[in-house]
């Protein structure tokens, strides 16, 4: 059964402290809705993981402006001058994974692999307290998967049931999320009666998805 | 001509027709502006578009269409759209021709730093790391020296992106390419003399005595 709840009711089900998946790719395909309301609900501790922090006011950029996140796990975090400065001054944990281990430790925790074995990154800073795994004579990281409690994803269409569909490139890591969050929340643009989303166009089943945001109060 | 123009137009040659490419930040993105559109080439990004056009005309932009660096794009034909684990699977898996990325440095075994300096600045490597991991060839486009700094050193002092050696190094100098022995010098920038060159490389160039010049047309 899938719940249709406010922003405020999504807010209050993550707790300080809590491990958070959102989606998004530089502000694109991120749930900007709920980024806010964390943000000026004022959340501690959180542990963030995302492809990365955007600019100072979009995508996740709201979560350090408040100061929300103690750790970030992210790709790039390059264009963010208050994540830069929070990194700096040791207010913020950083971890950087490369953005396709990042993807696939994601989609390992949500398909039930215990890890996946990449090129990317042997012999590098990346591959420092990591197994190396020969498979045929080539040297492989072991990478974990990367789970959370939360996974908060962006959607173009969802319909009564929770089947989700996403817009060109604002799917990016919106379907891998959906599969890897303890309980999964979904803002979408429009949401429209079941039938409407063809299912080949259906890119999230709604049995992955936990609550949807309602559309209108 | 300015330095950035002839670095794109001088890789846009090494693009075949009907590959799929991937074009970094900055000058690599200039690359895509000196292709035939008949050509065929698909320019992939890695937040999951395939067959990337030119910024869409003015008022006409949508959040949902964008490159890798979050800005504009339009498709062209035969485009598609895929999440992120399959664009890394593109990449990774070796399905991607070509990349054309920046550098902070390059070395004689032709390895490539660019996500890192550490106490000072640390953006991350995004999803360089997988890209020149995977990529059939990776080229790398950018300025022969750093504000006067060499960028071409006898061996990295910053953090790697991989272990693999790029192909092909692109500057407003100088075309090199990364061998077993060393790092050949087989192009001079029109009128660049080979001293100057050398005087701006730290790195020991492998070179005869006479370095042909880029062909570039106007």
């Amino acid at each position: 059964m899938h719940l249709a709840i406010s922003i405020d009711e999504a807010v209050d089900l993550i707790p300080d402290g809590a491990t958070v998946m959102l989606s998004g790719f530089m502000g694109v395909g991120v749930p900007d809705g709920i980024v806010h309301a964390l943000a000026e609900a004022g959340k501690k501790d959180l542990t963030l993981i995302s492809n990365d922090t955007a600019r100072d006011t979009t995508g996740p950029g709201p979560l350090f402006a408040a100061k929300c996140v103690r750790k970030l796990i992210c790709s790039h975090m390059g264009l963010n001058t208050i994540v830069q400065a929070q990194f700096a001054s040791g207010a913020l944990e950083v971890e950087l994974v490369p953005q396709g281990t990042l993807v696939e430790r994601i989609r390992a925790a949500g398909v039930g692999l215990g890890g996946i074995l990449t090129p990317t990154g042997v012999g590098t800073k990346v591959a420092e307290g990591k197994e190396i795994i020969e498979v045929d004579g080539k040297s492989f990281l072991l990478e974990k998967p990367l789970t959370a409690d939360f996974a908060l994803i962006a959607a173009r269409s969802c319909d009564y049931v929770g089947n989700l569909a996403y817009m060109l490139t604002a799917t990016n890591f919106n379907p891998i999320m959906a599969l890897a969050g303890k309980t999964v929340i979904c803002e979408p643009e429009e949401i429209v009666p079941v039938g409407m989303i063809p299912p080949d166009l259906v890119k999230t089943p709604g049995v992955l998805v936990d609550h949807v945001i309602k559309t209108s109060a | 001509m300015d330095p950035k123009i002839l670095i794109a137009r001088r890789v846009a040659q090494e693009i075949t027709p009907r590959s799929l490419v991937n074009l970094g930040i900055g000058i690599p993105t200039l690359v895509s502006d000196y292709l035939d559109e008949d050509m065929g080439v698909f320019f992939q990004a890695e937040n999951g578009a395939v067959g990337m056009g030119h910024r869409p005309p003015e008022g006409m932009t949508d959040r949902h269409l964008t490159d890798a660096g979050g800005r504009f794009v339009s498709f062209v034909p035969g485009a598609s759209t895929i999440d992120s684990a399959f664009s890394f699977g593109l990449i990774r898996g070796g399905h991607l021709d070509l990349t054309v990325l920046g550098a902070l440095q390059v070395d004689e075994k032709g390895h490539l730093a660019n996500w890192m300096i550490p106490g000072h600045y640390t953006p991350g490597m995004g999803g360089a790391m997988d890209l020149v991991t995977g990529a059939k060839k990776v080229i790398i486009a950018m300025q022969h020296t750093a504000k006067g700094a060499p960028k071409i050193v006898p061996e990295c002092t910053l953090p790697l992106t991989s272990q693999r050696r790029v192909d092909l190094i692109v500057t407003e100098l100088a075309v090199l390419k990364p061998e077993d022995d060393g790092l050949h010098l087989i192009e001079r920038a029109p009128n660049v003399p080979l001293d100057v060159i050398l005087e701006m490389t730290e790195a020991k160039l492998i070179h005869g005595t006479d370095v042909p010049e880029m062909q570039i047309g106007c």
